[in-house]
């Protein structure tokens, strides 16, 4: 039951582990690794995994090695990254507002990036690039719109989730309008774009995000002890020496970017930011914000759910974010209802 | 009492006489409204210190104030001779540790992992939890009562078990100076006198200042070495319970009339309201008593 071992070295360092957390997270990283290579394999011309392998390490043949490094490979890294980010932004999320509610689908961050893309589809007819921006932009206006209503003397649980609710309700009107304005090819693009894809992501899509995360996740990391206090409230974290205004504004905008980046590179995939940190807590069974379990959940969901939506209807037939949000719908109401019966809602 | 007002800079105050945390002329406010204004007051080193006063007096305004979370918009909260907004947020949290009135248990926490969070302060990236950590979380959970809990969940624990924790939690802060927002509320009556029995016992046998707000006068004579009475955001009255709690005190100060008489325990006041015929009858003109005198001489 108590998992907890502290690794110490004469010079008086010392690491505390949670031994069941560790555990948790290195079969998430195999299962979101092993799913990839899976994924690579799959498609209209299936490869074996050892075959996928054997490419990866450089000692595939020519017509393989293009398959694998060009076209599926891109396209399970931006997976990887976007269920990572999306993983890490949601439990931020949750952990800041105190609330399995609190994630960025609840509060409007991913109706926030589609209002931008669908500004650059509709209104400009942009190109790919110019609606990834867009939606970018878009979800770091929503963010920043969030954080400046909720706050009153520090950003709090309820304040944040109901502003948040409110704010979505609004961007999912404009959204609304923009759609009837679109001609009918416009109307399909950004159809396909709200539903959360990863058909067609490539390397370039991949550095950004890449660069993002080995930015962000680090520096999250470090004040995850901080955040952890927080879970008990503010007073008490101010009490135990917790910036916790400057601890709070650094995550909320690392939350934010993240999920705004990660919508823009694959489109709004639902509820892959609720579900991710609510899974990797179950599996840990640790309090605290379990950060890196939910970075690995997020990206073994993601890339789980695009291997079973390929499989089941075929390659680039049904965007990931379908199955996701099949899945993660059918996860929040499972949730609502427990929660109900324990009394908090 | 002789309150030193730093005349001089206020880097040359840092003298053994000049009690470790005080407030100096605060004005307190949650944004427009004022809570307190030109309020001073010193915690002696070493005190049982409790502050009393009606509902909306500002008590747990000072508290707050004392502990640095509220900014005063006027004056300064010093703490050892420094001005506590100034000071690294780790230092203030090793010196001086706060149990706020509410706090929350996170989800399937033991009793052992929460009293281990207090130990935030003395940690740091790469010292996460060393033997000395380990030997203080042992320490307090012994001394408050709670080491055969260690493993349990705190969601599963009573309400006087969970405050236990919580100071468990505090002590293993190991701060000289522990402030205390209403430890006795939501207790049963057992339990509070159990609360401030260890609060008793942490200040007397281990030399720690205590400031604690608390609700019931009559545990305020009887546990606190140091007594400071507001009302409206003014000290009205502070000092030893046996000399300054007196029936125009209560009278002033909480504007009901009582007999004080000797507890029949301690020897220290005990407040007994008077009968509800007499108070209707002869009602004594609010702020007739005699404790202001004592205000700041």
């Amino acid at each position: 039951m108590k998992t907890n071992r502290a690794v110490r070295t004469p010079g008086g360092l010392s690491l505390r582990l949670d031994l069941r957390a560790v555990t948790v997270v290195v079969l998430l990283l195999v299962a979101a690794l092993a799913a990839s290579v899976v994924l690579i394999g799959t498609g209209d011309f299936p490869i074996p995994a050892s075959e996928v392998l054997k490419t990866l390490l450089g000692q595939g043949n020519p017509g393989q090695e293009f398959i694998v490094n060009e076209l599926r490979l891109p396209r399970v890294l931006v997976g990887l990254l976007v269920g990572a980010s999306l993983g890490l932004g949601g439990a931020l999320f949750q952990a800041i507002s105190r609330n399995p509610l609190g994630s960025p689908d609840v509060l409007g961050l991913g109706q926030g990036a589609t209002a931008g893309a669908l500004t650059v589809i509709v209104l400009l007819s942009g190109s790919a690039a110019q609606v990834t921006a867009g939606a970018l932009v878009g979800g770091l206006v929503t963010g920043f719109a969030i954080y400046v209503l909720a706050w009153k003397r520090g950003v709090h649980g309820y304040r944040l989730v109901l502003v948040g609710i409110g704010v979505n309700a609004i961007v999912t009107a404009i959204n609304g309008y923009l759609l009837t304005k679109a001609d009918i090819v416009d109307a399909a693009r950004a159809v396909v774009w709200m539903t959360g894809s990863l058909n067609g992501r490539g390397w370039d899509q991949v550095w950004p995000l890449l660069a993002l995360c080995a930015v962000l996740v680090p520096l999250v990391l470090l004040n995850a002890r901080g955040l952890r206090m927080m879970e008990m409230g503010d007073d008490i974290s101010y009490a135990l020496g917790v910036r916790v205004e400057r601890v709070r504004m650094l995550l909320l905008v690392a939350a934010v970017l993240l999920t705004a980046s990660a919508t823009a590179a694959a489109g709004p995939v639902s509820f892959v930011a609720l579900t991710a940190p609510q899974l990797a807590r179950r599996l840990t069974r640790s309090p605290g914000p379990n950060l890196l379990p939910s970075v690995c959940m997020g990206a073994a969901l993601l890339v789980t759910a695009d291997w079973a939506s390929q499989r089941a209807f075929g390659a680039d037939q049904l965007p990931v974010g379908v199955v996701t949000g099949v899945l993660g719908g059918a996860y929040l109401l499972w949730l609502l209802v427990t929660e109900r019966k324990k009394g908090r809602i | 009492m002789s309150v030193r007002t730093s005349a001089g800079s206020g880097l040359n105050n840092r003298r053994s006489t000049v009690n470790r945390l005080s407030a100096e002329n605060v004005t307190l406010a949650y944004d427009q409204r004022v809570i307190a204004e030109q309020l001073s007051v010193e915690i002696p080193d070493n005190s049982f210190t409790v502050i009393v006063g009606p509902n909306a007096c500002g008590k747990s305004t000072l508290l707050r104030a004392l502990s640095r979370m509220l900014k005063p918009s006027q004056g300064r909260v010093l703490l050892d001779g420094q001005v506590i907004q100034s000071m690294p947020a780790k230092k203030v949290a090793r010196t001086l540790g706060l149990l706020p009135q509410s706090s929350i248990a996170p989800d399937g926490i033991t009793v052992a992992d929460l009293v281990g969070r207090g130990r935030y302060p003395h940690q740091g990236i790469l010292r996460q939890w060393s033997t000395e950590d380990e030997r203080v979380v042992q320490e307090s959970m012994r001394q408050t009562g709670v080491a055969e809990l260690a493993e349990r969940y705190v969601d599963e624990l009573s309400g006087g078990q969970r405050q236990r924790v919580w100071i468990a939690m505090a002590l293993a802060q190991q701060t000289p100076l522990l402030l205390l927002d209403e430890p006795t509320t939501y207790l049963d009556i057992q339990h509070q006198i159990d609360v401030l029995d260890l609060c008793a016992e942490l200040h007397e046998e281990q030399g720690r200042t205590l400031v604690a707000v608390l609700h019931d006068l009559n545990h305020a004579a009887r546990y606190a070495t140091h007594l400071i009475a507001l009302r409206g955001g003014e000290v009205i009255a502070q000092g030893a319970p046996n000399d300054i709690v007196t029936a125009e005190l209560v009278q002033d100060v909480f504007g009901l009339r009582c007999q004080v008489i000797d507890d029949p325990e301690t020897g220290t006041p005990l407040i007994v309201p008077a009968a509800r015929k007499a108070r209707t009858t002869a009602a004594v003109p609010a702020g007739a008593g005699k404790a202001a005198a004592t205000k700041a001489s």
